[in-house]
Parts: C-alpha cells; sequence; structure tokens
C-alpha cells in the first residue's frame, strides 16, 4: 500500500515538473525538434537539469542495497543494442514529431480534458496493446528468445 | 531570466522524480515502460502503475488550476493525424523499450549505451518528422 501511494505521489510530482519545463506544451516540443527552422532550445535545458539532478542520485545510491519499500531495485534486462531497439526508438521519433506529445506529457495533458489528448493517449494506448499481442503471437509460434520481453522498463 | 530558469527547474523536478521513484518503489521512471506494464498481466503490478500514471493526470489536473498556462493544446490537423501518432509512439516506445524519460533521462544518467542509440535515435527521427510536416509540405501547401 505504501508502494502505491509512494508511486502516486511521484507521478504528481513528474507532471509538475514536466509542466513547469513547458514539456507540455506540443507546441514547444514541435519547436524543440524544428532544428531548420526556428529552433526553441529551452527544451534542451529540461533534460540537462533531469539528467543532473538524477546522474547525481545514481552516484549517491550506489550505497544503498535495497528499495525502501520494495524487495530490490529492477534493473534493465537488455545490454545489447540492436535492431528492435532502433527501429521502436525511430518510430517512436516519428509520432513524436506528428504531435509532440511524448508518454508521460499525453498523460499530464489528459487533464485539459480536450478531446485531441484523449484520442493520442488512447491510440497509445492501443499501440502499447497490439505490441503485446504480437509479441505474444510470435512467442506462441516460438518466436526468437530475443523478443522484447514486455515487462521490462527499458 | 525565467525562460532559462524554468526549464532548469522543471527538469531538476523531473530527474527527482526519477530518483525518488528508484529509491522508494525500486522502478526506474519510464513512462512507455510503467503504462505498457499495464498490459503484462502480471500480478501485483498493476496498483503501482496505475498509481503513478493517475498521479500524472493528478498533476495535470493541479497545474490545470493553479498555472493553467503549462498546458498547451496540440495543433494536429485531425483525428487522423493523432490516432497514427499516438499508434508509433505507442508500438515504438514498446519495440524500443522506452521513451523521453526512460532512455532519455533515466537510461542517459545511467551511461547505458542502448539509451544512448534510442535516443539520438528518437530526436533524429523526431527532428525530421518536423522538418517534413513544417518545410516540405508545409512550404507546399
Amino acid at each position: 500500500m505504501k508502494a502505491i501511494v509512494s508511486a502516486g505521489l511521484v507521478g504528481v510530482l513528474f507532471a509538475l515538473g514536466l509542466g513547469l519545463g513547458g514539456m507540455t506544451h506540443p507546441e514547444k516540443v514541435l519547436g524543440f525538434l524544428d532544428v531548420m527552422g526556428r529552433w526553441d532550445p529551452s527544451l534542451a535545458l529540461v533534460m540537462g537539469g533531469a539528467l543532473g539532478v538524477h546522474a547525481l542520485f545514481l552516484r549517491w545510491s550506489r550505497r544503498w542495497k535495497a528499495p525502501v519499500l520494495a524487495a530490490r531495485f529492477a534493473s534493465p534486462s537488455h545490454s545489447r543494442v540492436d535492431g528492435s531497439l532502433v527501429t521502436g526508438a525511430a518510430l517512436f521519433g516519428v509520432g513524436w514529431g506528428l504531435v509532440g506529445y511524448c508518454p508521460g506529457p499525453a498523460f499530464v495533458a489528459l487533464a485539459t480534458g480536450e478531446q485531441d489528448v484523449l484520442m493520442f493517449a488512447l491510440s497509445m494506448l492501443a499501440g502499447m496493446l497490439l505490441f503485446r499481442f504480437w509479441t505474444r503471437f510470435r512467442a506462441s509460434v516460438g518466436g526468437s528468445p530475443d523478443a522484447p520481453r514486455p515487462d521490462c522498463a527499458q | 531570466m525565467s525562460s532559462l530558469l524554468l526549464p532548469l527547474l522543471g527538469g531538476a523536478l523531473i530527474g527527482l522524480s526519477a530518483s525518488l521513484l528508484l529509491l522508494f518503489n525500486g522502478r526506474i521512471a519510464g513512462i512507455s515502460g510503467i503504462a505498457g506494464g499495464l498490459f503484462g498481466g502480471m500480478k501485483g503490478e498493476r496498483g503501482w502503475r496505475l498509481a503513478f500514471l493517475g498521479g500524472l493526470v493528478g498533476g495535470g489536473l493541479l497545474l490545470r488550476v493553479v498555472w493553467p498556462e503549462t498546458l498547451g493544446t496540440s495543433h494536429a490537423p485531425g483525428s487522423g493525424w493523432l490516432v497514427a501518432a499516438g499508434l508509433l509512439v505507442g508500438v515504438g516506445t514498446r519495440l524500443g523499450n522506452g521513451c523521453t524519460s526512460g532512455h532519455g533521462v533515466c537510461g542517459l544518467a545511467r551511461g547505458s549505451r542502448r539509451s544512448f542509440v534510442a535516443t539520438l535515435t528518437f530526436m533524429a527521427t523526431g527532428a525530421l518528422t518536423v522538418f517534413f510536416v513544417r518545410h516540405v509540405l508545409g512550404s507546399a501547401g
């Protein structure tokens, strides 16, 4: 129960960070990606700030053996750069560049009640579900062990 | 000044949130991974994921009340556009195991080579897409 409350509170804090940083403005995000036009570099500062704080934390947290409210730290299950990684990231970038929402800001922007965001977010979840069916189908017909596991975060 | 300070502060909050989720829940704050894991069907995995995503929406509601200017709207030309973009983001982030937060923040901070490649890739295709839509399609129409 504590872990659920903690995840919820962290979600709120994360949303505030995205909002203050400007990530919940699709036009601003597209301006950041528009390197050939009127480039808006401010979102690089968002990423820089996030990276700096998190990298410092990771250095400091090496001495921790386990998280406060869970048995162990989740660790990424992949280490190889492969075709799935590059293809997936490429497809994601195209979708990101079409509208200006990546997954986090899409959830935050649901609070606006705008139909556009709702449609984007539902399509995104449908895409994730489709991917899940597809990996299951591949596994059931004897897919390769390289198939991305749907349960890992990265 | 706020044009520099706010993005930095927002970024710092994102980094802090990712740190707290790791410290308390032992989880990596990759939003696509958290959302995609809802469909994994594993026991005891849904609660914290739903709580986190609910927290994101809750934070959005808070922003809407105290600082509505932080929430912008999309200028997508139509619903087909939104559906296509959503599907691409959904499938792409699962196939590539991460998005802006998972690869771009958590992975890069960890020094992951996979995340470095993924971040360069989605930044590049994102920029190419915007270039095509704004400067090729845009100038043609």
